[in-house]
């Protein structure tokens, strides 16, 4: 391994991914570096969840290498790809909590799995990791069902952490929330992610989030990315989607935000 | 965090420890090496050997030598912490390496208060109370079937008035769902069932010298009784499930709401055609089903009772009457009303929860051949006392 290799937590190389006769993914790549959050963006339909789904492996691809944690991961026994699998936590667009499962259980499931515990101590556990991500006491022992929308994001994000992961995927985190929670959930990943010294690679739809909670961001387009690098950055590159995305009408008043910051 | 990534990478492994010593009547903790999950059972005997042990009040928990942490071994030491300490005062955590201070902070400020546990409940009380409430479900549970059926019949009676309002092409498709698609596994089990039911009867009644009745018990037993049963049965378990598992995941979706807030009776677009679809499709299968059963039970009878087809027709033109079809008929829509309205009411029962998708289409099929076998009986007298 390269020294290069060992400060990035996800490379993909030439990436190709399609359905059918649609190539969705064309000869991409892409880079994440360690203890960065990397906010993808893209329209509607541009392989954003697509990306995110064949690097964690729901997504078979045509071509291409994706290396996580330094590890090719098609290339190694099931055994070490099952490791790296435990490293990685993933928050799915609609929370995918077990629906059976109270919200502790939901969070202590994994912990049960995978690690040897005591009773006592994974459910402390667990609930500590809710009460980390903003919920009480009371909601610990409800069903998914009764769980407004921000509070089964906000489980799920527990569930994503319950194995201290090095990497959190986060698949559109704040759609659905209003933007004051939306905010807040945020202002948690960031210091979540400033805590326990997480990677996070989150695709968003949401412009404040890109700015406030983002290291880098990568705009996805054509099946290829066409820009990455510091939002500012980004937002300066001359692309037509681009200039669509950042320049319209909700584009306008962060392009503003974005550029007071940078003076 | 960042040094702790750098010790991953090599694999050093460092056993975690926790001495205790004592300074001027101050009893120092100093937890070493590796406090993680891969170590959480050693931690925790560790953790527990030291709060069982007796200390004098003032402690102190020294982290200096603490390699590795995660949020395991930290909750860990917030714990130990807060056992040494009096309540509400936890012992003093000093010399936290700085790169695990925000971690130390956050996980010190949770678990407060200890999860609710459900009370404690008795065995025998329970059990009494669960008999009542089944008791008590039953009754509400006829009364909403009643209810489920009179709201069908009024939809029924809103579309005879204004036929347009009739979702034609939905009913057609689930005719072709739950009456064409199941043609050949109904011929298919219907004819088995004819050929065994005649083999049965050949085997025994031979015995006796009475050949020629298994013909006449064969006809009758498959017009009247066994082919309506057989494919009600049949249906329940295939088109039943299948409904309420459908109504079920459109109810978890909101589908159904959505549908209510523009105007629109669930029960107009999505009831009705599905139950008269079973209404017109289950006679037209128990008539297919009776055949074939009648051609199992006639190709037994040739090739295993050695009846030539030409006797078997013949006996059988003298056993049967028209009376004995009527009979098995009258009773297809009536068994297929039955199965509609109670999968379409387990399908609108359906809460959030995959778990009770599941217990709702159980619970569909189970009552549904249950009130056909039922309905059989109920005809069985009413024909019996008519003299059909």
């Amino acid at each position: 391994m390269t020294g290069q290799g060992e400060q990035l937590a996800i490379r993909a190389e030439d990436l190709v991914v399609g359905f059918g006769a649609r190539l969705v993914l064309d000869r991409l790549s892409l880079e994440v570096r360690r203890g960065e959050v990397l906010g993808l963006v893209g329209g509607s339909g541009s392989g954003k969840s697509v990306l995110l789904r064949s690097i964690i492996g729901l997504l078979p691809k045509r071509a291409g290498r994706i290396e996580v944690m330094g590890v090719d991961l098609d290339r190694v026994p099931d055994r070490e790809r099952r490791a790296v699998e435990r490293r990685w936590g993933i928050l799915f667009q609609q929370g995918a909590l077990f629906s059976s499962l109270s919200a502790l259980e939901n969070v202590a499931f994994p912990m049960r799995e995978h690690l040897r515990l005591s009773d006592r101590l994974r459910s402390e556990v667990a609930l500590a990791k809710l009460e980390m991500v903003g919920l009480s006491v009371a909601d610990a022992n409800k069903l998914p069902a009764e769980l407004s929308g921000g509070m089964v994001k906000r489980v799920a994000l527990a569930r994503a952490l319950a194995l201290d992961p090095d990497i959190v995927f986060l698949d559109e985190p704040t759609s659905g929330l209003d933007p004051i929670a939306a905010g807040d959930f945020d202002d948690l990943i960031k210091t979540l992610q400033q805590t326990l010294g997480l990677t996070v690679f989150m695709v968003t739809h949401d412009l404040d989030s890109l700015a406030s909670v983002c290291d880098r961001v990568a705009a996805l387009a054509g099946g290829k990315v066409i820009a990455v690098g510091p939002l500012a950055e980004v937002m300066a590159v001359e692309h037509p989607w681009i200039e669509a995305y950042f320049k319209g009408k909700r584009g306008r008043a962060l392009g503003r935000a974005v550029l007071h910051m940078g003076t | 965090m960042w040094q702790q990534r750098e010790a991953d990478q090599l694999h050093v492994i460092d056993e975690p420890t926790l001495a205790a010593t004592g300074q001027d009547g101050l009893t120092v903790v100093t937890p070493k090496g590796d406090w993680t999950a891969a170590f959480a059972r050693e931690l925790e005997a560790l953790v527990g050997a030291r709060t069982a042990a007796p200390t004098s009040p003032p402690a102190r928990i020294d982290m200096k030598g603490v390699g590795r942490l995660d949020t395991y071994g930290a909750w860990l030491i917030v714990r130990l912490a807060r056992v040494l300490g009096s309540p509400g005062a936890p012992a003093d955590i000093a010399d936290i390496p700085e790169h695990f201070s925000a971690l130390m902070a956050e996980m010190g400020a949770t678990n407060r208060t200890p999860v609710e546990q459900p009370p404690r409940t008795n065995v025998l009380t329970d059990g009494l109370a669960a008999v009542g409430r089944s008791v008590a479900d039953l009754a509400r549970e006829s009364l909403v079937f009643t209810n489920m059926l009179g709201a069908v019949c009024l939809s029924l009676l809103g579309v005879v008035l204004r036929p347009r309002q009739f979702r034609l092409i939905s009913a057609v498709h689930h005719i072709d769902r739950v009456a064409w698609q199941a043609v050949p596994i109904v011929l298919l089990i219907t004819f088995l069932i004819g050929g065994i039911v005649a083999q049965q009867g050949f085997f025994h009644f031979r015995k006796f010298g009475a050949d020629e009745y298994v013909v006449d018990m064969v006809g009758i037993l498959v017009l009247r009784e066994l082919g309506v049963l057989i494919v009600a049965i049949m249906v329940a378990g295939r088109s039943g499930s299948s409904y309420t598992a459908e109504l079920g995941s459109m109810k978890m979706r909101e589908e159904i709401d959505a549908l209510r807030t523009m105007g629109i009776d669930p029960v107009n677009v999505l009831l009705l055609p599905r139950i008269l679809a079973l209404v017109i499709g289950l006679p037209l299968l128990t008539f297919l089903g009776s055949m074939a059963a009648l051609y199992g039970g006639g190709l037994v009878a040739w090739l295993y009772g050695g009846m030539s087809p030409e006797i078997f027709i013949a006996r059988l033109k003298d056993a049967i009457s028209v009376t004995h079809f009527k009979v098995g008929m009258i009773k297809a829509p009536f068994m297929a009303l039955a199965i509609g309205v109670v999968a379409c009411v387990e399908g609108l029962k359906v809460q959030g929860s995959a778990e009770s998708l599941g217990l709702q289409t159980t619970n569909s099929v189970v009552k549904s051949i249950f009130l056909v076998i039922l309905l059989d009986g109920l005809f069985a007298i009413f024909f019996a006392s008519i003299g059909m």
